[in-house]
């Protein structure tokens, strides 16, 4: 019997969860604000799916229904994009050693 | 044009990018290269998106023009927002992701055969039941940290809002939303999704109401957690590794980051989010014995001069120092006490402020190198050898009762141990109660000398006094 694609794709997420587990113990306590803003920033890939509602729609109408909630979640993240990866270089700039500062 | 087998590749690389951006976190030093493998995953998501598609009629040029938009009003946001306005940033953040999932969600059910999911009305029960979870989480994600934002703002007080029923109107909305999606699968129909989702801002929003201000840091990490079971719903139905990779890891990393803030203070996952804490006064009866007792305060030429002869100082920020915006005073007045060759370090509580590693972002933006900031337990034992603890703008986490008294709500919470400093210097406003509505021995002790003013001002006169 053939297995479910989907059972692949949940093991990948399984598997990432438990990535994610690893990695995330090992982020050092003073940069958890950095990790906060950094996952959110990768959680605005979703914008993946945004753009496939603006863009993949077989129809001649640029403003289908479908489509015009893909422009609008691509403005959110693209927002958060940008936003979120910037303002972590901003942090990120900001920490340094001792040595450094003379 | 390029293949959907060659796109999921390139949907891998870009989700091991992101874990590596994660992984840069794990010290300072590499957490900047950590930030440009994100950026760059994500930049190759996107390409790869546009170039699965290959759609580059008129509206590739409005998505371009869109993204240009959104991008500049968020690096403008980046550029211009205070650090100390970080956690309701961050909250902000949350909620546009969360809103971001609830309109793929909406577009892929209005839409199905763009993504083959199938037709409208006839739509494959797997991908009607994850956009309809994706949809969910996304709604409460976005309406809860709406809830969040207004709070750590000050848009709306801080104060816990709590009615009879609550958690039993929760619990059913709750049900409420997995029977109506069952009822979707069967019926296909498109009132009960809309329902599903306006079901879902509403339980966002009255999750977090209930949830006071210094829980925020659970709150915060909570959302975040959610934000990544949304994406990773999303996910699923769009069949995408980047977004599934992205979903988990950001999913587990919130959730890690929940767990350690609620063992911080020692309090259950269960009793943050169902809220309440601080609100009831059933303490007031030992506080107000507790009034009697003599406390001894001072001034700036005091303190100051109580510093200059000590070897050690050990600074103990909290959220007061956020809302004073005192981190480059501090600063200042920590390289005067250096130049008096006194040894002094940070000790940070993790529960200090109002987001995971609050204070270690004012520290570090005021200029203090990260070496010399410490986590409770690398530096809890210091004390003991220490002449004087700076307590500024924190509170609960220094109260000794915690170790104490077993009646107390923050019993067995760990704590600094500031106390066993020969001298503790307490800047406060007043003698009020901190967030846990409970007094604070400390201020009672002979070795402790009160500082009452705004922690800002207080610093200042302290550095003019160390001249």
């Amino acid at each position: 019997m053939e297995i479910d694609p989907f059972i692949f794709r949940f093991s990948i997420f399984i598997l990432s969860i438990f990535v994610g587990y690893y990695v995330v113990w090992s982020v050092t306590p003073s940069l958890h604000t950095p990790l906060m803003s950094v996952t959110n920033a990768i959680s605005s890939v979703i914008i993946v799916g945004a753009i496939i509602a603006a863009l993949a729609s077989t129809s001649e109408n640029d403003f289908s229904s479908s489509s015009i909630f893909g422009y609008l979640a691509i403005i959110l993240a693209a927002v958060n994009i940008f936003g979120g990866f910037l303002v972590t270089q901003r942090m990120l700039q900001m920490y340094k050693k001792k040595k450094d500062k003379k | 044009m390029i293949s959907s087998n060659l796109s999921a590749i390139f949907y891998l690389v870009s989700g091991i990018l992101f874990i590596l951006a994660l992984r840069g976190l794990s010290s300072p030093d590499t957490s900047r290269q950590g930030n440009y493998f994100g950026i760059a995953g994500m930049i190759i998501a996107i390409l790869v998106t546009f170039l699965s598609i290959g759609n580059f009629s008129s509206s590739f040029l409005y998505v371009l023009l869109l993204l240009f938009l959104g991008g500049s009003i968020g690096a403008f946001i980046a550029f211009k927002i205070p650090m100390t306005a970080m956690p309701e940033l961050v909250a902000g953040f949350h909620s546009l992701v969360g809103l971001a999932a609830v309109f793929v969600a909406i577009a892929a059910f209005l839409n199905p055969e763009v993504f083959n999911l199938g037709i409208v009305g006839n739509i494959k029960l797997a991908s009607l039941i994850e956009m309809s979870i994706g949809a969910a989480v996304g709604a409460i994600t976005f309406s809860g940290s709406i809830i969040a934002f207004l709070k750590l703002r000050g848009l709306m007080s801080g104060a816990p809002i709590t009615f009879l029923g609550q958690h039993y109107l929760n619990l059913i909305l709750g049900i409420g939303i997995f029977v109506l999606i069952f009822y979707l699968c069967k019926t296909q129909s498109e009132n009960i999704f809309w329902t599903v989702i306006t079901i879902s801002f509403l339980i966002g929003v009255l999750l977090i109401i209930p949830i006071g201000g210094a829980d925020m840091p659970v709150v915060i990490s909570m959302l975040n957690s959610y934000s990544g079971w949304a994406a990773a719903g999303i996910g699923f139905t769009l069949e995408n590794t980047a977004l599934i990779i992205t979903g988990a890891l950001v999913g587990s990393s919130g959730a890690i980051l929940s767990y350690i803030m609620c063992k911080a203070m020692n309090r259950s996952f269960f009793s943050v989010i169902l809220g309440g804490f601080g609100a009831d006064n059933s303490q007031s009866d030992i506080k107000s014995k507790k009034d009697q007792k003599p406390v001894k305060s001072g001034n700036a030429e005091d303190a100051a001069f109580l510093m200059k002869n000590a070897s050690s100082v050990i600074i103990v920020p909290g959220y007061g120092m956020a809302v004073a915006q005192a981190q480059h005073a501090l600063r200042e007045m920590v390289d005067k006490l250096k130049k008096n060759d006194i040894k002094v370090t940070y000790a940070i509580h993790p529960v200090a402020g109002r987001m995971p590693g609050h204070m270690n972002v004012l520290l570090a933006e005021a200029n203090v190198p990260y070496d010399e900031v410490f986590e409770l337990e690398d530096i809890n034992n210091d004390f003991a050898n220490s002449d004087v603890a700076f307590v500024i703008g924190a509170n609960d986490v220094t109260n000794p009762v915690a170790k104490t008294d077993p009646k107390s709500p923050i019993f067995g919470m760990p704590v600094l141990d500031v106390e066993k400093c020969k001298s503790v210097l307490f800047v406060k406003r007043s003698l009020s109660p901190g967030y846990a509505g409970i007094d604070n021995e400390l201020f009672y002790r002979d070795n402790t000398l009160m500082l009452f003013a705004d922690a800002k001002k207080m610093t200042e006169d302290i550095v003019k006094n160390l001249d």
